[in-house]
């Protein structure tokens, strides 16, 4: 199965990214061949709707399971209604979470924050 | 359609609190046959001190894409086109993100299989009222929606023909909302406190007003004896100062009771009828100078 991370570079040393839909880079990990893939975020300065475009991403990448620390209620809906769970991630390290994940030891995430639809300019 | 309009006079500032509704309110009290709009759709406290009567209610809607599932054949060119990332691709359909769409109705010109139609998706509404012979139009957003514009626009196109002054209270900031409230000001007065932050918001304001090319002038609110770096900054950049505002807690407590000053005191009545003949002598010799440009 393919496992979905936000991270900061792209590089698995770099750490999970605490934002998702700004993350500037997503891992892909394949649990069966041990490999990972690393996607650039195009979503990422998308002036509105990142969170959105960016589980579009992921969502073609054709991944499973996604780790984040925090997770928008759109992209959630996008994520959620390809069938893809998410779990919440633990600590910065990339590595580690997905050891946790592969445990079954990371809870899912229930705390889905409602979008900053603001107009900043 | 856009009926024939009276003098249109926008005021801005950089934040709320600045006294923007205060300057708004009171200016459309004093001036005969006034028209106030509030352009502040997500946070309208305009009749809170008008206290209107109503005298009608519209709902805005907006234009919101209908993918018919039959017809899509999944190409996914709208979703790539979409600018707002409003549409999202899952389990072989698009999905529409209603909060987030502008209705800008690109996806439905540029769908290739015609699977693309709209419906109207309310967002807010527009009030008429009178007050005290002030004619009040007051726009509410709902809460959560994508966008304060098209309330707005609904309000600016209504049929004032029959005033002679429109005051626009215009929401805080310089985001695109603000934009929209000043399109058709004819005049611009900026409200700034006499603080750094105030100075700050005071020349985000000043830089959108510039931009829009549209005559403006500064009120000084909230003057103390200390110093004042909006002032400052007013001398520095050439911009007309309009009058000032002494910090005045009386003034504070009548407005906190959600009072119209120059409905209560003749003093505050004296205060912004003068405001309003200086700020009609500078748009006066803004209309001479831009005769001899
Ligand atoms: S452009 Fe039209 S046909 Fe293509 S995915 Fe969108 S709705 Fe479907
Ligand atoms: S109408 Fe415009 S903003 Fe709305 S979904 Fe279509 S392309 Fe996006």
């Amino acid at each position: 199965m393919k496992i979905g991370i936000p991270v900061n570079d792209n590089n698995k040393e770099s750490g999970v990214c605490i934002s998702f839909g700004r993350a500037p880079w997503f891992m892909v990990y394949d649990t069966e061949k041990k490999s990972e893939e690393f996607i650039k975020n195009t979503a990422a300065d998308s002036p509105g709707g990142a969170g959105i475009k960016a589980a579009q991403i992921l969502v073609d990448s054709k991944i499973n399971a996604l780790i984040t620390p925090r997770c928008g209620e759109n992209a959630a809906e996008v994520i959620k209604g390809a069938g893809i769970e998410i779990f919440k991630s633990q600590g910065e390290n990339i590595g580690e979470n997905i050891d946790q994940f592969e445990k079954n030891s990371l809870d899912l995430l229930d705390d889905i924050h409602p979008g900053f639809h603001g107009h900043e300019s | 359609m856009k009926a024939e309009k009276g003098f249109r006079l926008a005021v801005l500032s950089g934040k709320g609190g600045t006294g923007k509704t205060l300057l708004s309110v009171n200016l459309a009290a004093v001036i005969k046959n006034s028209a106030y709009i509030d352009c502040d759709v997500e946070e309208p406290n305009g009749h809170l001190f008008f206290k209107p009567e109503i005298e009608s209610s519209k709902e805005v809607t907006v234009k919101i894409p209908q993918i018919d599932n039959e017809l899509c054949d999944g190409c996914r060119k709208c979703v790539e086109f979409c600018r707002f990332n409003a549409l999202a691709f899952i389990k072989d359909r698009v999905k529409v993100f209603d909060e987030i769409c502008h209705s800008c109705g690109g996806c439905e010109i540029l769908c290739p299989r015609d699977a693309i139609s709209n419906r109207d998706v309310s967002v807010g509404i527009v009030q008429k009222g009178m007050s005290q012979g002030v004619k009040t139009l007051t726009g509410t957003l709902e809460v959560g929606k994508a966008s304060g514009v098209p309330v707005i626009k609904n309000l600016l196109d209504e049929d004032l023909s029959d005033r002679e002054t429109i005051v626009i209270d215009c929401p805080p900031g310089s985001a695109c909302v603000v934009m929209e409230s000043i399109r058709d000001a004819d005049y611009c007065v900026l409200v700034a406190e006499p603080t750094i932050f105030g100075t700050h918001n005071l020349a985000m304001v000043h830089e959108l007003v510039t931009l829009f090319e549209i005559p403006y002038g500064v009120l000084l609110n909230k003057c103390t004896e200390g110093d004042n770096p909006s002032e400052k900054f007013c001398i520095e950049n050439n911009i007309p100062i309009l009058g000032r505002i002494d910090f005045d807690p009386e003034l504070g407590r009548i407005n906190s009771e959600g009072e119209i000053l120059a409905r209560q005191s003749e003093k505050y009545k004296k205060m912004f009828e003068s405001i309003y003949s200086d700020i009609l002598r500078e748009v006066a010799h803004e209309t001479v100078a831009d005769t001899k440009r």
